[in-house]
């Protein structure tokens, strides 16, 4: 007898109880409950974000895979593609740092090689509160070893991301992780039960207690002390089990023995099961007895809904069942054959020879809740008065003060405890625009890039989303590549707010608009909701993971002025805009918007005349103006360089805004002073603003505006010495508390 | 048979910089090159083996403690007392102190964090099989990534490696001083490779394999390669 209490503690709702009772048209048993409860949390069905998911723009000629699958995949020419996907592991992660993000990591490379693609680059875009905040440097701290323990011990480079700090994150930080997998086009496989009666395979590590209801947890939101009781429902990492599991499928992959694959993720052996058979039509029979289990006395419930990782279910082909369990044995993996395929369109659990479940499988999925959440209009953070400030009377000094802070700091700390070269395909390493991976056999490079800015998105989820695209896409295009394909984590608070519902239809938007006007699809994602821990919501945060691609390596462009005497140019207007920056919360202690003005066309444009001038050769280096303003830029593309740059800026507004305003939409790009009418006449052609602004000059920074009033003038190598240490410092600093 | 050198590239279960390898062997030195499984004792009539990076076993135990028992360490052991050129790449390394091919041990970074970066090196014997096209003192730059490559031996060892030619690179900053700070991990007497007397067996914890190529910006790891493979040519 399933109690009202039961159905609460499941997190079901009474309207989604009597929803079950129609489709079954009987009471479910308790292992049916759970079922229902896993297959219909957020986590797993969407069941807030569906509605507006509907309006990303997910088509394109490139597009082999839309969302829907384990992972999007998006072709790039002789016979290749990449598959790719980022995931939340925000919860997780804030409980047990550590186990929260390797596992993080073995989850979202699961997703990419079960379509039979090999990982090649993961990148992490990390979100922590305060460093002094409590817990903040232990967290940081687990974080970053998490990824580092899987992904080092796996093989697999990490080879970009980023990571802020923001109050809004102090008890709820986010670990969003991407990765990238080269799959060849006629060999991707998918998560499909079909074939009636091929045999359905349990491989991979035994199923155990941990992580039980883990995706309904990732469904809830934090309460007081209770995170730290939730530790059972966090699971543990077995890198080299995984590692087992990569390559045994891989191996596997080349044969023509596997009919469909799908990693037992979130809700485990239930999800996966129900969603092979679901996307084929089919039904499953699965003997739970089967099922390798770590521990004595488990239920069927527990078996199903356990989250016990490096664990995959595959169909094989009946007559090549043996070579399957072959190459398991060879890398030293329990495979067992735990069911069938069967055409009833029903998923049938048996456990010591009774049915412990029987549900139809396509009206779980189908049939799921979907919600349209009552929103209000989100609330916009405007300018609090920061026009009236007093212009500081020392650039230089502000200049140090941004370079210094941890949003802008230079982060070798946490890059280099990633091994961001195995595999020897990585072209341009962790801290440039993008990151670069060549394909080996072509001349062909991909660019991956992740990016969102919180404080943007605080002031206006919209035009935060629709940046987030907008400054991915010109980071990739600032390396020579051109977008090819999004994938999309969106973290929000609870969706049950009213206010929550309307940033996340906004940010949604954002997102659909930007990657409208810049023609790039939307391939896969994932909704991470209830981030929030006593009622305090994380600010909207709709991360964009981005992978582009460039046709000859030997043209790509990277940041570092390379030659003295080189010119520097400008990209695109600089405006009298100062909100949401870093200048604000850094000098003045204020975090008030609004948020950047975005225009998409003129994006669009700047995204095809980077592509346009790298493929001619025309640059020597490029960087997108971003956090800390054109100031920081600048000295970014000096302090990675080997020379400083003189800068004479023509502009009558006010000066604070013209060196660290993050106005969008501006790249800075160096040439040979032979180039500047080829590039003066593309620019022209593509109607995007261009100015020669300087010269690649001696071992100082100087800038000077209107009237030539010398603004900044720096010593490269000191700027250097704090922007590169900063981030230690205050890393150790926080040790102390 | 062609007669081209052949490379024997060691797979354990855990060994991610097999392929790494093998591009390198095949596709920059035009070399040939085979896998061979760890629980295989046939190496294949190879002429080189490599013992690439990784993590071997997961190196949950200790790096390379488990590897040392794999099937293939004893046909390998029986090719170097032969005089064949071994060569350990970071765990590969790790496996030949463990399996007693090379001397001395490796502990935890002084760190205590996994570190990827580039290093600079000192050439301390151009004689052994894989260094014969450096010069002695060429000082070169290869990445590292690892958390246990802090080597250290008993004070003996260290004076017979150090009397004998057994140290083969060092750590050291860009003009090749041996100082304190441009070691990675604390390694004693800043020893970043070593090698048996005989020269044929050498293990390193930085990356030759990475640093192979012009597309990576660096290409002083081929000569590694190169060296074993140019060797065998001279046969």
């Amino acid at each position: 007898m399933i109690s009202a209490e039961l159905i609460a503690d499941h997190n079901l709702s009474e309207e989604e109880y009597s929803r079950i009772l129609e489709i079954l048209g009987r009471e479910p048993n308790l292992v049916e409950l759970g079922v229902f409860s896993a297959m219909w949390s957020e986590h797993c069905s969407y069941k807030s974000s569906r509605l507006h998911l509907r309006n990303l723009p997910t088509q394109g000629p490139r597009v082999i895979q839309g969302p829907g699958e384990n992972a999007g995949i998006v072709d790039i020419g002789d016979g290749l593609a990449v598959a790719f996907k980022m995931e939340s592991h925000n919860h997780p992660s804030y409980i047990e740092p550590y186990q929260g993000a390797a596992t993080g990591v073995g989850g979202i490379l699961r997703d990419v090689f079960t379509m039979g693609a090999r990982p090649i680059g993961s990148l992490d875009s990390l979100r922590f509160g305060r460093l002094d905040a409590p817990r903040m440097r232990h967290l940081v701290d687990g974080v970053v070893r998490g990824i580092a323990g899987y992904g080092n011990c796996i093989g697999i480079p990490t080879v970009g991301g980023e990571t802020t700090f923001h109050p809004g994150y102090d008890s709820n930080i986010l670990v969003n992780v991407m990765n990238v997998g080269l799959v060849e086009k006629d060999r991707i496989f998918r998560g499909r039960a079909e074939g009636t009666g091929n045999p359905v395979v349990y491989a991979g590590s035994k199923t155990g207690r941990d992580g039980i209801h883990g995706a309904t947890m990732a469904s809830e939101e934090f309460v007081g002390d209770e995170t730290r009781q939730k530790r059972p429902t966090v699971q543990v990492g077995d890198p080299f089990t995984e590692k087992l599991l990569m390559e045994a499928c891989l191996e596997l992959f080349r044969t023509d023995a596997v009919v469909g694959i799908q990693d037992m993720g979130a809700a485990g052996l239930t999800s996966s099961s129900f969603e092979m058979a679901g996307r084929a039509g089919s039904g499953l029979e699965i003997d739970l007895s089967k099922v390798p289990v770590r521990e004595t006395g488990m239920t069927p419930y527990e078996i199903l809904l356990s989250e016990s990782q490096e664990r995959m279910l595959l169909v094989a082909r009946r007559d090549r069942l043996e070579s399957v369990m072959e190459v398991f044995a060879k890398w030293d993996l329990a495979a067992v054959e735990i069911g069938r395929v069967t055409d009833s369109g029903r998923v049938v659990f048996f456990f010591e020879g009774r049915i412990v479940a029987d549900l139809p499988a396509a009206p779980l999925s189908d049939r799921a809740p979907l919600y349209d959440r009552p929103r209000v209009p989100p609330r916009t953070i405007g300018s609090m008065g920061w026009e009236r400030l007093p212009e500081p009377d020392d650039y230089g000094g502000c200049l140090r003060a941004i370079l210094a802070s941890p949003n802008v700091a230079e982060k070798s700390w946490i890059w280099t405890q990633y091994d961001h070269m195995v595999g020897t395909n990585t072209v341009e390493r962790p801290g440039g625009d993008a990151a670069l991976l060549r394909i080996k056999g072509s001349r062909k490079a991909i660019a991956v890039k992740s990016d969102v800015n919180p404080w943007f998105c605080a002031c206006d989820p919209y035009r935060g989303a629709a940046i987030a695209v907008a400054e991915a896409a010109r980071s990739i295009a600032a390396t020579g590549a051109r977008p090819l394909g999004v994938t999309d984590c969106l973290n929000f608070g609870s969706p049950e707010r009213p206010e929550i519902m309307g940033q996340f239809e906004a940010a949604v938007r954002g997102l659909s608009d930007a990657c409208r006007v810049l023609s790039i699809p939307v391939v896969s994602g994932n909704v991470s909701f209830y981030n929030e821990t006593d009622g305090r919501p994380i600010p909207p945060t709709p991360t964009v993971g981005m992978v582009g691609l460039i046709d000859d390596v030997s043209r790509r462009v990277s940041v570092p002025f390379r030659s003295e005497g080189d010119v520097v140019g400008l990209l695109g207007s600089n405006r009298d805009e100062l909100g949401a920056s870093e200048f604000l919360r850094r000098i003045h202690g204020r975090d008030e918007g609004p948020c950047p003005e975005v225009d998409l066309d003129a994006e669009r444009r700047l995204v095809e005349l980077l592509a346009r001038l790298a493929s001619k050769g025309l640059l020597s280096s490029a960087h997108d103006v971003s956090d800390g303003g054109l100031a920081v830029a600048l000295a970014e593309c000096a302090m990675k360089g080997t020379a400083g740059a003189e800068i004479s800026l023509e502009e009558t507004i006010r000066p604070s805004a013209l060196l660290f305003g993050e106005t969008t939409g501006r790249v800075v790009i160096t040439f040979a002073a032979g180039d500047e009418g080829a590039i003066r006449e593309a620019s022209a052609a593509e109607q995007v603003p261009f100015r020669a602004v300087g010269t690649v000059r001696g071992t100082r920074l100087s800038i000077r505006v209107s009237g030539g009033r010398l603004l900044v003038d720096e010593d490269v190598a000191s700027l250097q010495e704090i922007w590169t240490t900063s981030f230690e410092s205050a890393i150790a600093a926080a040790d102390v508390l | 048979m062609s007669d081209k050198p052949l490379f024997a590239i060691i797979v354990f279960p855990g060994s991610n910089c097999d392929q790494d390898c093998y591009h390198v062997a095949t596709e920059l030195v035009g070399c040939r090159a085979e896998y061979v499984w760890h629980r295989d004792t046939d190496l294949k009539d190879a002429d080189v083996v490599i013992l690439p990076g990784g993590f071997a076993y997961g190196d949950y135990l200790r790096a390379g403690a488990l590897a040392r028992f794999s099937p293939v360490m004893e046909s390998i052991t029986r090719f170097a007392m032969d005089g064949g050129p071994v060569l350990g790449i970071c765990n590969g390394f790790q496996v030949l102190l463990e399996a007693g091919l090379l001397p001395g041990a490796v502990r935890v970074n002084r760190g205590l964090r996994y570190v990827c970066k580039d290093v600079h090196m000192r050439v301390e014997n151009s004689s052994t099989v894989f260094t014969r096209l450096y010069e002695p003192g060429d000082v070169v730059r290869m990445p590292v990534g690892h958390m246990e490559g802090n080597y250290t031996a008993p004070p003996e060892t260290l004076t017979e490696l150090e009397y004998q030619g057994g140290i083969v690179f060092r750590y050291c900053d860009a003009e090749g001083r041996v100082t304190d700070s441009a070691n990675p991990n604390g390694a004693t007497a800043g020893i970043a490779g070593i090698s048996n007397r005989g020269g044929n067996v050498v293990g390193l914890m930085p990356h030759p394999d990475r640093c192979a190529e012009g597309v990576l910006g660096n290409e002083v790891g081929r000569r590694m390669f190169e060296s074993a493979a140019m060797a065998l040519a001279g046969r």
